[in-house]
């Protein structure tokens, strides 16, 4: 089998640009034999014992980073958390500093989470440890991609040939770059849907269709991913209010019927009832947000794993 | 009398169609002769230019010497040295000093530490405005009678149309033309790479062509109503170079530059880079069409001049993410050696046309006594080598900074020596 013949060579994980498939195989097939820890009553292994892994967040986040910490945590890792708020960064301190410190205190790992695209990048060709973009600005978020494509496969059985929808919020949104290049990457049809003012130009050119309505974007859909208005990133709003956004793109019972039968539901969180979903559908028969942030662990648990080349001194 | 003869070299002046091989003689700092072969008088002193080229001195129009104020960046002295590293043998420096120079004085300050470091002619920018802030008209005649070349605001455009109309009024009292900076603020907002397929890959902010493309449309309008004379500084999309070509079809007094590196590069070295600083400035990197119409420009005369934009910058404020860093990268030193081996040696011009582009073209747009070798004209005289490959290497600039996306590059072709009214120049 192909994943027999990939091994993990990278020292970072930066983004899905550059994967191939085969390596976004191999993270997901990794993944599958460490979901069963999550399941165990101790929900522990030595896999990463006298490893240092340091959460750099430099931007708020709940999800992906408790996700990262306990993902550490079950496999026995030294883990240290590091926000933006009273960090050096705040005072002043260049990332290119904060990084080379942190060298210097030789972590095996680094996560880390930055409001501007390219800082995972700048401090991977300046670090010995291995780097995970955990987000950076609205360029890439490999992890959740991978997530995402992992919870996808479970109900699915498979990414190639499906058709995938993604909804919102395109422009500012590093999870659906991240998912665009593994889906199409894995043979899917991605189409993404948003209002005009929030569809980066030339979007077409990484392989998806562009749909300008929310039905039309999501028909016959076999995943529908609705994204996050993010409110907070926007320099100028791209729309009027809240009510005429959820008039166009929020997705509600009626409206999900465009898609096919057997749909799944997805979201990358946090949600906004009532902005780009209804809370009938967030918490309906058809979702499985919270499957996705369950997977996440077991995803990251691979990505660590992978990464830390504990597979490679072992053998 | 002083005398020297550039000996035995290709002598390539477009100011009087002249490109074969020619000795140069030069009297008291003036041409005195230039032709087939001159006998050397008894005291001249000879330059042999076997195998290299002569040109009138190269004018780099569109420079930042940064001082006074960031002399952490570049001075006058420094930003000269490069020049004539470079083989120019004068700049335009913008005005976007701190304090600016909107004032005499501030002009005067500049002229006087060019004086001090004579390594190249140095043509002070006066800023349109005081303060740069775009609002009232700077004393554009004090500033012209101290040895103000033109006004500019640039690193900001005068967004404010009537400031911008009056300034194209006021400034034909001078004969001066105003040059502009053109980037409406509102399109370009927090963007930090041209707005295409790959800021959308990368998911930076966007900077969109028509940023550019409104603002000239603007000012051909107001050109046009006022009779003044502009230019375009940096221009760096399609559309505004057919904009540029309709206003002198039109006969309007429109002229417009172009930098190496919006000629050499596009947004796609953003991504291949790596998100590498050395590739963010204003205006941004553009599209491959963006680039192919600017070198079509090239060729077929609409485009005026090449400028390097050369804007220095402390390594440290350049080491941070793209997004952080401040525009603009270095050009004083790669510009010829780009030049050559990417316009010239490939065919896209010929080495007269890149004369007129470097010398005679901003010569003309500024009114300057140069960019020709007739009898009479000051001997401001540039000579290189066209095919000798030569790799760059930014730490051996002799600007103060180092940010350029062209370190490592090799490039054919190189400055020899430049000589300022006949004097060669030897940097310490």
């Amino acid at each position: 089998m192909a994943r027999d013949t990939v091994r993990w060579s990278r020292k970072d994980l930066l983004g899905i640009a550059e994967l191939s498939p085969a390596e976004i195989e191999l993270i997901l097939d990794t993944a599958e034999t460490f979901r069963e820890v999550g399941e165990r009553p101790i929900k522990k292994v030595p896999t990463l014992r006298g490893k240092t892994v340091l959460n750099l967040f430099f931007e708020a986040s709940t999800r992906t980073r408790s996700s990262f910490e306990i993902a550490e945590k079950r496999l026995s890792a030294d883990n240290l958390n590091f926000s933006a708020s009273g960090s050096a960064l705040e005072k002043g301190e260049s990332l290119v500093d904060t990084a080379l410190n942190l060298q210097a205190m030789a972590p095996d790992l680094i996560v880390i989470r930055h409001r501007y695209p390219g800082a995972p990048h700048m401090l991977a060709r300046r670090l010995k440890a291995g780097v995970i973009n955990a987000g950076d600005g609205a360029h890439e978020h490999p992890t959740q991609a991978l997530l995402d494509a992992y919870t996808i496969r479970r109900h699915k059985g498979r990414l190639a040939g499906l058709k995938v929808a993604i909804v919102g919020d395109i422009e500012h949104s590093r999870v659906v770059r991240s998912n665009i290049h593994l889906l199409t990457k894995m043979g899917a049809q991605v189409t993404v849907a948003g209002p005009r003012t929030m569809m980066p130009v030339e979007i077409e050119k990484m392989g998806v269709t562009a749909a300008y309505t929310l039905e039309e974007g999501i028909r016959d859909a076999d995943v529908v991913m609705m994204l996050r208005v993010q409110l907070e990133r926007q320099a100028r709003m791209a729309f009027p209010s809240i009510k005429e956004y959820f008039r166009l793109f929020g997705l509600n019972a009626e409206r999900l019927k465009a898609a096919k039968e057997d749909v799944i539901l997805m979201h990358p969180g946090p949600m906004n009832r009532g902005v780009e979903i209804a809370s009938e559908v967030a918490d309906g028969p058809y979702s499985v947000i919270l499957e996705q942030v369950t997977h996440g662990v077991s995803v990251r648990m691979a990505v660590l794993y992978l990464l830390s080349g504990v597979h490679e001194e072992g053998g | 009398m002083a005398r020297l003869l550039i000996r035995g070299g290709r002598v390539v002046d477009p100011s009087q169609d002249l490109d074969g091989p020619a000795d140069l003689l030069i009297e008291d700092g003036a041409v005195a002769k230039v032709g087939g072969k001159i006998k050397p008088p008894k005291d001249a002193e000879v330059f042999d230019a076997k195998d290299l080229i002569v040109a009138p001195g190269l004018i780099d129009m569109h420079v930042h010497l940064r001082e006074p104020g960031q002399e952490y960046k570049e001075t006058v002295r420094t930003g000269a040295m490069a020049a004539a590293a470079g083989g120019f043998t004068a700049v335009a420096c913008m005005a976007n000093t701190e304090p600016a120079n909107d004032s005499r004085s501030i002009t005067e300050h500049i002229l006087a530490e060019a004086r001090r470091h004579p390594h190249a002619r140095v043509h002070p920018i006066g800023a349109v405005s005081k303060g740069l802030k775009g609002e009232e008209m700077a004393e554009i005649g004090d500033m012209v009678s101290a040895g103000a070349v033109a006004v500019s605001d640039d690193g900001k455009p005068v967004m404010n149309a009537e400031l911008m109309r009056r300034a194209l009024l006021y400034a034909q009292h001078y004969d001066i033309p105003v040059i502009q900076h053109a980037e409406d603020l509102n399109l370009s907002g927090s963007g930090v790479m041209h707005e295409g397929e790959w800021s959308t890959r990368l998911g930076l902010a966007g900077i969109p062509g028509s940023a550019e493309d409104v603002m000239v449309a603007r000012d051909i309008l107001l050109t046009e109503d006022t009779g003044g004379k502009y230019h375009v500084a940096h221009l760096s999309t399609a559309r505004c170079l057919e904009l540029v070509r309709r206003a002198k079809a039109q006969g309007l007094r429109v002229t417009c530059e172009v930098t190496p590196h919006h000629l050499v590069l596009t947004d796609e070295e953003v991504a291949k880079s790596g998100f590498s600083t050395g590739c963010k400035m204003k205006p941004p990197l553009r599209s491959e069409r963006d680039r192919e119409a600017l070198l079509q420009g090239l060729a077929d005369g609409s485009v005026d001049v090449i400028a390097s934009d050369h804007a220095p910058h402390h390594p440290d404020e350049k080491d941070v993410e793209f997004s952080a860093a401040p525009f603009g990268i270095l050009g004083l030193e790669t510009t010829l050696g780009l030049c050559l081996d990417r316009l010239v040696l490939p065919g896209i011009i010929s080495l007269s046309r890149l004369i007129e582009l470097l010398s005679t073209g901003p010569a003309r747009v500024l009114n300057l006594p140069a960019g020709s070798l007739k009898p009479g004209m000051p001997a401001d005289v540039t000579v290189f080598r066209l095919d000798e490959p030569v790799t760059v290497q930014a730490s051996e600039f002799r600007s103060k900074s180092r940010n350029t996306p062209f370190d490592g590059w090799t490039l054919r072709g190189r400055p020899v020596a430049t000589f300022l009214a006949g004097r060669r120049i030897e940097l310490p």
